[in-house]
C-alpha cells in the first residue's frame, strides 16, 4: 500500500479525528532524556541519549497531524512512510511501527540516532510553518526500532521467492547494507564483501559507542543475515579478488560502496609530527580496535590538550572521544563561524555541554614539536567571515598578522576524506572524476561499466549515512530493473 | 580465520609461518603485504609476503618477535588459526630487466626480499644479494637466496659469518667493482637510511620497501604517512616501495617511535593481553 492508501485505513481516520489539530500542535515537543553532561564526559561507552519512554513516544506521536500531503516524507532520502509509523506509535502498536520502518529502511535504529533530521524529515515538518517545533521524527524512529529489538519480537521483512541471481555489494557500510536489504527483499542472492574484519563500515570504525553502540549495528546486520544476506569479511575487492573474478563467479550485478577511504590533510608544516593524526585513524583506533580498553593490543594516545581541526560530525565525534579519554582541554578548531558548521545541531549542543572549547574562526597554519618529534604547539591564524563562496556559506578570510600559539599534545585532523582509490584503480573503463569519485547516472546509480553500480561516499566524496542509504536503495531498484531487462 | 600449516624457527626470535590463504596466494605479487590480527582484541599489523605456494594455497610470512602483537603471532603453532588476515595490499614491485641489481637486506627484511630477488632474476637481471645481520644465527634464507641470485654476499656485524661489516660495506664493495643499475633495500628503517645515503653518493637509483605503523592498511587511516620528495604519501596505497633518495627517513624513524612508550608499557603487562 502506498501512503494515501495507508492513510485511508479506518484506524488512521479514526485516530486523526480523535483529537483536534490545535490540541496536537499545542503539545510541546518531547525532550530526549540524556546522561548528565559531566558524568558522560568521562564515560566512553555509555550512550548519551537514553531514548524515549513509551508514554513520551505516544504523546510526541500525537503532535503529528497525519497530513494528506506529508512533506516530511519528501525530506527523507530513503522515503520512509513517516506518518504511518508515527501513527502506529500513537495507537500503541509499536511493533507495527517498526515493521513500517523496516519496509523502507534497513537500519532504523541507526538512522534514528545519526540522521541529520533537522535538515531532512523534521526540516520539512508542517509544524515549522506554524512557528512550532517539528515533530521529533528521529526520536520516534529510534523508539520504535529499539522497542522492537528489546521486545525480542524482531520481525524479518518478507522476501520474494529466491530468484537464484547472485549480486554483490562491495563495502558493508550504510550504502552497502541498504542495498543488500532491498535486493534480498527482491529475492536476490546477496553477498557483501568487506575489507575490514568487522561488518558495518563507518558505523563501526567511525561513529563512537556513545552515539551509536556497536551492539545496535550488529542487530541490524543480523536482521539482514536472517533475510539471507551473506557477508565476507577480510576481502578487498580489487585486491583479494577482482571485479572480473566476481563476474566469472556468476555475479550479475555489482554495487560498489567502498566509501571515502583516504583522509585529507592540510599539507601544512609539522603535520607529520608524532601526535598529529587523521580523525579516521583516531576513531578507528578507539572504535573499531577498542584501543582505549586495557585488554586491547592497539595503542592510542590519550592527550591532555587535544585539538580537533574541522567542524563536521566526525570532528564532533573525535573531540567528544578525546574528552572521554581524559583530555583536560578538548578543542574544536574551525575556520568559519558556528553558523556554518556542518555538524548536526545535537552534536554541537552535546559537545558544548561536555565542556568542549569551540575555537571558531581559527585555522591551523603550522604545528611545532619537541626534539622527539612530538607535537607541542599549534599556530593558528585568526579568520573573519567574507563573502559567500561556492558552497553558499560565507568564506573565511585571514586577518593579516593575527595569529595565536596554543599548547597541544595531540591534534586530530578532520577536514574531510577522499574516495577510496582501490576500485577505481583496478577496474578498466570506469569513469572517475578528478576528485576520484566514481561517475554514475544520478537516476540509476549505474556506472560507465554496465555491471557496476555505485553509491555512497565513493560517488559523493563525503556525505551522511542516510544519503548513502538512499543511494543503496536507488541502486537496488535500478539494478533489479536492469537485470530483468537483460 | 587462516590456518597455520607449518612453523619453522629461523632463530629464537625469527619465525617462518606458512598460512592457508588461497585467494591471497593467487593474487599476490612480489612487494605485496598483508594485514594480520591475532585474537579478538588483537592489533592489525602489516607483514610483507615472503612467498606463496599456489598448489597448496598458502603464503609465507616471516615474523620477528618484538612487541605484544608479533609475540602473540609467534606464540601460535601449526594447526592454530590467525584470527584475521587480509591482502594482498600495496603496490607490487615494478619488475623489469634493469641490468645489474643489488638487493640489500637486513634482519627480517630478508624474507620479503626473496620474492623480489626471484622476480628480478626471472626478468633477466644480474642479481647480487647482500644479506646482513648482527651475527651468524640471525642470517636467514641464505640457501633460497643463492637459488635466485648470481651472487650472495653475507655480512655480519661481529664477523661470525661471511664478511665482518654492515650491509652498506657489502653494497659499496659491489658498486666499487662493477656498474650497478638499481639497488633495492628492505630492512630496519635505520639500515635503509644508510643504504640510501650510500647509493645517493654513487648515484645508483634505489628503491626502499617501507614498513610503517598502519591500522587498516587500505588507505583509510593515514598512520603510515611518509614524506617522499616533500610530499606526503601513504605507504599502504602509494607504496610500500618508494624512491629511497626522496624518502625522509629521519621523519619516518621519528614516527615509528611514536608509540614506543605505550608499547614498552604494554610489553611489561603482556600477561593482560
Amino acid at each position: 500500500m502506498n501512503h494515501s492508501e495507508e492513510r485511508a485505513l479506518a484506524w488512521r481516520d479514526e485516530l486523526r479525528k480523535s483529537m483536534k489539530a490545535k490540541e496536537r500542535t499545542d503539545i510541546p515537543r518531547v525532550h530526549m532524556p540524556e546522561l548528565n553532561a559531566e558524568y558522560r564526559s568521562h564515560s566512553r561507552l555509555e550512550e548519551v541519549n537514553l531514548g524515549l519512554t513509551a508514554e513520551m513516544a505516544m504523546l510526541e506521536a500525537k503532535r503529528c497531524l497525519d497530513c494528506a500531503n506529508p512533506t516530511c516524507m519528501q525530506g527523507c532520502p530513503v522515503g520512509i512512510d513517516i506518518p504511518r509509523f508515527v501513527k502506529n506509535i500513537e495507537r500503541g502498536e509499536f511493533l507495527e511501527a517498526a515493521k513500517a520502518l523496516k519496509e523502507t529502511s534497513a537500519l532504523p535504529a541507526v538512522c534514528g540516532r545519526v540522521c541529520p533530521q533537522e535538515k531532512q524529515c523534521e526540516g520539512q515538518c508542517v509544524h515549522l510553518k506554524m512557528k512550532k517545533e517539528a515533530v521529533a521524527v528521529g526520536h520516534l524512529e529510534r523508539f520504535a526500532a529499539d522497542y522492537e529489538r528489546e521486545s525480542g519480537n524482531i520481525s524479518v521483512p518478507v522476501t520474494a521467492e529466491a530468484n537464484n541471481i547472485k549480486i554483490a555489494a562491495v563495502g558493508s557500510g550504510p550504502a552497502g547494507l541498504a542495498f543488500a536489504g532491498d535486493m534480498a527483499k527482491l529475492g536476490y542472492e546477496v553477498v557483501v564483501f568487506e575489507a575490514l574484519h568487522e561488518i558495518g563500515g563507518v558505523l563501526k570504525y567511525g561513529i563512537p559507542e556513545f552515539r551509536l553502540p556497536n551492539d545496535i549495528v550488529d542487530v541490524e546486520i543480523q536482521n539482514l543475515q536472517s533475510m539471507g544476506v551473506h557477508f565476507v569479511t577480510n576481502c578487498v575487492v580489487g585486491k583479494t579478488i577482482s571485479i572480473q573474478d566476481l563476474e566469472d563467479d556468476g555475479f550479475k550485478g555489482i554495487f560498489v560502496a567502498s566509501g571515502a577511504g583516504l583522509p585529507r590533510f592540510m599539507n601544512i608544516k609539522g603535520e607529520n609530527l608524532v601526535g598529529v593524526m587523521s580523525s579516521n585513524e583516531y576513531l578507528t583506533r578507539v572504535n573499531l580496535m577498542d584501543a582505549a580498553s586495557e585488554d586491547s593490543d592497539t595503542p592510542v594516545f590519550k592527550g591532555k590538550k587535544v585539538a580537533i581541526i574541522g567542524g563536521g560530525n566526525t570532528a564532533m565525534d573525535s573531540v567528544r572521544t578525546a574528552r572521554r579519554l581524559g583530555a583536560e582541554r578538548a578543542m574544536i578548531v574551525y575556520r568559519r563561524s558556528e553558523e556554518e558548521m556542518p555538524a548536526r545541531l545535537e552534536e554541537v549542543k552535546h559537545a558544548k555541554e561536555e565542556g568542549i572549547d569551540f575555537m571558531t574562526l581559527h585555522n591551523p597554519i603550522e604545528y611545532l614539536g619537541n626534539d622527539q618529534g612530538r607535537v607541542t604547539h599549534m599556530l593558528l591564524q585568526v579568520m573573519e567571515l567574507g563573502e559567500p563562496d561556492a558552497s553558499g556559506r560565507r568564506s573565511p578570510v585571514e586577518i593579516p598578522g593575527k595569529t595565536e600559539l596554543i599548547e597541544v599534545d595531540e591534534v586530530v585532523v578532520s577536514v574531510g576524506v577522499s574516495p577510496n582509490p582501490l576500485i577505481p584503480q583496478s577496474v578498466e573503463g570506469l569513469e572517475v572524476t578528478k576528485w576520484g569519485t566514481v561517475v554514475v547516472n544520478n537516476d540509476t546509480m549505474q556506472s560507465a561499466v554496465p555491471i557496476i553500480f555505485a553509491g555512497g561516499d565513493i560517488v559523493r566524496g563525503g556525505a551522511t549515512v542516510i544519503l548513502a542509504m538512499g543511494d543503496g536503495r536507488k541502486a537496488a531498484k535500478s539494478m533489479d530493473e536492469w537485470i530483468k531487462s537483460n | 580465520m587462516n590456518k597455520i600449516v607449518s612453523k619453522e624457527y629461523f632463530s629464537a626470535n625469527v619465525i617462518k609461518f606458512e598460512v592457508e590463504a588461497p585467494l591471497i596466494a593467487k593474487a599476490r605479487k612480489a612487494g605485496h603485504f598483508v594485514m594480520v590480527k591475532v585474537g579478538v582484541k588483537g592489533e592489525r599489523i602489516p607483514l610483507t609476503i615472503a612467498d606463496a605456494d599456489l598448489q597448496k594455497g598458502t603464503i609465507t610470512l616471516v615474523v620477528q618477535k618484538m612487541g605484544v602483537s608479533s609475540s602473540k603471532l609467534c606464540a601460535l603453532e601449526a594447526g592454530d588459526y590467525i584470527t584475521d588476515m587480509v591482502g594482498p595490499l600495496g603496490k607490487a614491485t615494478h619488475i623489469e630487466n634493469f641490468g645489474t641489481v643489488v638487493c640489500a637486506c637486513g634482519g627480517v627484511g630478508t624474507a620479503p626480499m626473496l620474492p623480489i630477488v626471484a622476480a628480478l632474476k626471472k626478468a633477466g637481471n644480474r642479481v647480487i644479494t647482500v644479506i646482513a645481520a648482527r651475527n651468524k644465527d640471525l642470517i636467514i634464507l641464505e640457501e633460497q637466496m643463492r637459488l635466485h641470485s648470481d651472487e650472495v654476499i653475507v655480512m655480519t656485524d661481529d664477523g661470525s659469518y661471511g664478511t665482518k661489516g654492515l650491509v652498506t660495506n657489502g653494497v659499496e664493495s659491489v658498486i666499487n667493482r662493477e656498474k650497478v643499475d638499481l639497488c633495492v633495500t628492505i630492512g630496519p628503517a635505520i639500515m635503509m637510511k644508510f643504504v640510501s645515503l650510500l647509493t645517493k653518493k654513487y648515484e645508483v637509483p634505489t628503491l626502499a620497501s617501507l614498513n610503517t605503523i598502519m591500522v587498516d592498511g587500505t588507505g583509510m587511516c593515514g598512520a603510515c604517512r611518509v614524506s617522499v620528495g616533500g610530499k606526503t604519501k601513504f605507504v599502504c596505497v602509494d607504496g610500500p616501495e618508494f624512491d629511497a633518495h626522496l624518502v625522509d627517513f629521519d621523519e619516518m624513524l621519528m614516527r615509528l617511535g611514536g608509540y614506543r612508550d605505550i608499547e614498552r608499557e604494554e610489553m611489561a603487562n603482556f600477561s593482560n593481553h
